[in-house]
C-alpha cells in the first residue's frame, strides 16, 4: 500500500463532482423545502416558513392521489417484471439452438431511450393509427382508447414498463442463477424433492439476495418513471397516469412554487428510502425468524 | 437433466421475440410510410419505402443541432466518466484510505435518488446560483456533461471496481521496483489490462447519457437541447405527423442498437452493477 495522499488525489475529482452536483442540490432542496418561495408571488423572495409546506402537502389531494398512483404503478409493474423475468431467466438456463440470438433480442428494449420507448408505444396504441386498438376492435369488439379511459391508460403504462424493464430482471436473475452452486440441487434431488419443493426450499432462498437487489433497483426506477409515461399519455387522461415525478415536473415547475415543490421532492425521497428500508427489513427479519425456529 | 425439446423452445422464443420486437417493428413501418399510406387499416407490410420522413428530419436544422449536442455531450461524458472512474477505482483498489468502503458506498447512493427530487434544486442552482458574471450553467453542454457524472460515475466505479481489483498488485510492485512513477504504473501497467472493462463501461455510460431526457429537458432551453428532448418536443409541437415522429424516434434509438451489438456479451455484468455475481 502506498502513500494515501496520492490515493485521495486520484479520488478527488470524483468526490468534488459528486459533491457539487449530487450533495449540494440535496442540501439546497433541504433548505428550500422550509421556505416560502414563489417567483409569481407578491413577495418573490425566499422566506422561512417552517413546516408549513409539509403541513399543506398532507392535505393536498392531487399530491396524495399522485403518490397513490405511483405506488400502484410500482407494485404492478415490478411484481409482473419479477415473475416474468424469473420465468424467462429460468428458461434461458436451458440449452437450445439460437440462444445467443434470442438473448440479444430480449435485451433490446433495455438500451432504448425511455423517451423513444414512450414514442414507440404511443404509435402502437394511439387510436386511429395503432394496430393494437384496431385489431382488438376488429377481432373482439373491444374498444381501446388510452386517451379516454382511465384504467386502460394505467394498464398501458404498466405494460409498457414491463416491456421495457423485464429484460433487466431477466438478465440479473440469469446471472444469479448461473452463479448458484450445484450441490444443493443435487442433494435435494437425491433426497427425492419434487420440482416445486426444490424451487421453494432451494432455489428461492439461494436467489433471495439477487431478487431483493433487483426489486430495489426496479422499484426505485419505477417510482421515478417520467419520460415514457409523459410520452405515452402525458399524465392523462385527466391525472390518471400523473405519477409523482411527472407531478413534480409538470405541476410544480410551471407554477414556480419552489418552496412547495422542494418540500414535495423531499417527501418523495423520504418515502422512497423508507419504503425500500421497510421492504428490506421485512424480508431480512422474516428470514432470521425462520432460522431461529 | 431433462430431455430437451428444441422445437418447443424455439417456438416459444420466436413468439416471445416477436412480441418484444413488435413495437419497434411497427415504429419502423410507420416511419417508412406517408400520411396517406397510414390511413385506413394498419398493415404490417411494407410495399415501398417512403424516405421523406427521414430526409425531412435529417434536413431540419434544429434536429441537426440536437444531434450534434447529443453526440458531444454523450461522448464527453463517457470519456470524462471513464477517466475519473479509472482514477477513483485505482485509488480505492491500491491505496490504504481511511473509510474507503464508506466512500465507495456513498458514491453509489448518488445514483439511487429519484431525479425528480434534484430537478428543482439543480434548475435553481443552474439558473441563479452557479452564475459567474453572465455565464450560467443553464442551457450549456458542459452543464449537462458534469451533471450526468452524478449518475454515471457511481455506475462506472461499481463496474470498474472488480476489473481493477482483478489486475494483480504484483504487476504494480514489479513496475515500482523497476523505477516507474505512479502515473506510469497507471498508464503503462493498469490501463492496458483494464482496456476491455473500460471500453464496456464507457460505451454503457455513453448510452445512459444519450438516453437521458428529464434533466436535458429541464436544464436546457435552446442551445444545448439534445435528441431526446427534440423527440419529446416533436410530439407536443407537431401533434400527429406520425411518420416523421417515428423517423425521429428511430434515429434516436439507432445508436443504442449499434451499442447493443457491440457489447451484448458484457451487458449482463454491466447492467447488473456487478451486484449479483461476486
Amino acid at each position: 500500500m502506498r502513500s494515501s495522499t496520492v490515493g485521495w488525489l486520484f479520488l478527488a475529482p470524483t468526490l468534488v463532482i459528486l459533491f457539487i452536483f449530487g450533495v449540494l442540490p440535496f442540501l439546497y432542496v433541504l433548505v428550500i423545502g422550509f421556505t416560502q418561495w414563489n417567483s409569481f408571488a407578491a413577495d418573490p423572495t425566499m422566506q422561512y416558513n417552517g413546516v408549513e409546506n409539509f403541513r399543506r402537502l398532507m392535505f393536498d389531494d392531487q399530491f396524495l392521489y399522485s403518490l397513490w398512483l405511483t405506488l400502484k404503478f410500482g407494485f404492478f409493474a415490478v411484481a409482473s417484471q419479477i415473475l416474468l423475468g424469473y420465468l424467462l431467466a429460468q428458461l434461458f438456463m436451458r440449452d437450445f439452438p439460437g440462444k445467443g440470438f434470442f438473448r440479444t433480442v430480449h435485451t433490446l428494449p433495455l438500451v432504448i431511450a425511455p423517451i423513444a420507448v414512450g414514442a414507440t408505444w404511443r404509435l402502437l396504441l394511439v387510436p386511429g393509427l395503432g394496430p393494437v386498438p384496431y385489431y382488438l376492435n376488429q377481432w373482439f369488439g373491444y374498444e381501446l382508447n388510452i386517451s379516454r379511459y382511465i384504467d386502460q391508460a394505467f394498464v398501458a403504462t404498466v405494460v409498457m414498463d414491463i416491456w421495457h424493464w423485464t429484460p433487466l430482471v431477466t438478465l440479473t436473475l440469469l446471472a444469479a442463477l448461473a452463479s448458484l452452486p450445484k450441490e444443493p440441487f443435487e442433494q435435494a434431488q437425491i433426497d427425492g424433492a419434487n420440482r416445486f419443493q426444490i424451487f421453494w426450499h432451494v432455489t428461492l432462498p439461494l436467489l433471495k439476495p439477487a431478487i431483493l437487489a433487483t426489486v430495489f433497483i426496479r422499484l426505485m426506477d419505477a417510482l421515478r418513471t417520467v419520460d415514457e409515461v409523459w410520452m405515452l399519455t402525458g399524465g392523462g387522461p385527466g391525472a390518471a397516469t400523473r405519477y409523482i415525478g411527472l407531478h413534480i415536473w409538470r405541476v410544480v415547475f410551471p407554477k414556480t412554487d419552489y418552496g412547495y415543490g422542494a418540500a414535495m421532492s423531499l417527501i418523495t425521497l423520504y418515502l422512497t428510502i423508507v419504503m425500500c428500508w421497510l421492504l428490506y427489513a421485512g424480508l431480512v427479519a422474516r428470514r432470521d425468524l425462520k432460522r431461529a425456529e | 437433466m431433462r430431455r430437451n425439446r428444441p422445437i418447443v423452445s424455439i417456438l416459444f422464443w420466436t413468439v416471445s421475440s416477436l412480441i418484444t420486437l413488435l413495437p419497434i417493428y411497427w415504429m419502423f413501418i410507420v416511419s417508412a410510410k406517408s400520411r396517406v399510406q397510414l390511413f385506413g387499416s394498419p398493415s404490417f407490410l411494407l410495399t415501398s419505402f417512403f424516405t421523406e420522413n427521414y430526409i425531412n428530419t435529417l434536413r431540419d436544422p434544429a434536429f441537426q443541432r440536437y444531434m450534434i449536442n447529443s453526440i458531444v455531450i454523450a461522448t464527453s461524458n463517457a470519456v470524462l466518466v471513464t477517466t475519473l472512474a479509472l482514477f477513483a477505482t485505482y485509488a480505492l483498489s491500491r491505496y490504504k484510505l481511511g473509510g474507503k468502503e464508506n466512500v465507495f458506498f456513498w458514491t453509489i447512493t448518488n445514483r439511487m435518488a429519484p431525479p425528480a427530487v434534484f430537478l428543482l434544486p439543480l434548475f435553481l442552482l443552474y439558473t441563479q446560483v452557479f452564475v459567474l458574471n453572465d455565464a450560467k450553467l443553464f442551457d450549456t453542454r458542459i452543464g449537462l456533461i458534469l451533471l450526468y457524472c452524478v449518475f454515471n460515475l457511481p455506475f462506472a466505479i461499481w463496474t470498474l471496481r472488480s476489473v481493477i481489483d482483478g489486475i494483480p498488485k504484483e504487476l504494480d510492485e514489479a513496475a515500482y521496483v523497476d523505477g516507474a512513477t505512479t502515473w506510469q504504473v497507471l498508464t503503462k501497467v493498469v490501463l492496458p489490462l483494464a482496456k476491455p472493462g473500460l471500453a464496456v463501461t464507457g460505451i454503457l455510460t455513453w448510452v445512459f447519457a444519450w438516453n437521458e431526457y428529464l434533466f436535458a429537458a429541464t436544464l436546457t432551453s435552446v442551445h444545448a437541447r439534445t435528441v431526446t428532448t427534440g423527440l419529446a418536443e416533436f410530439v407536443t409541437v407537431t401533434g400527429t405527423n406520425w411518420g416523421q415522429m417515428a423517423a425521429t424516434a428511430m434515429l434516436t434509438l439507432v445508436p443504442a442498437l449499434l451499442v447493443l451489438g457491440l457489447v451484448q456479451r458484457h451487458i449482463v455484468a454491466g447492467l447488473t452493477f456487478g451486484a449479483v455475481k461476486e
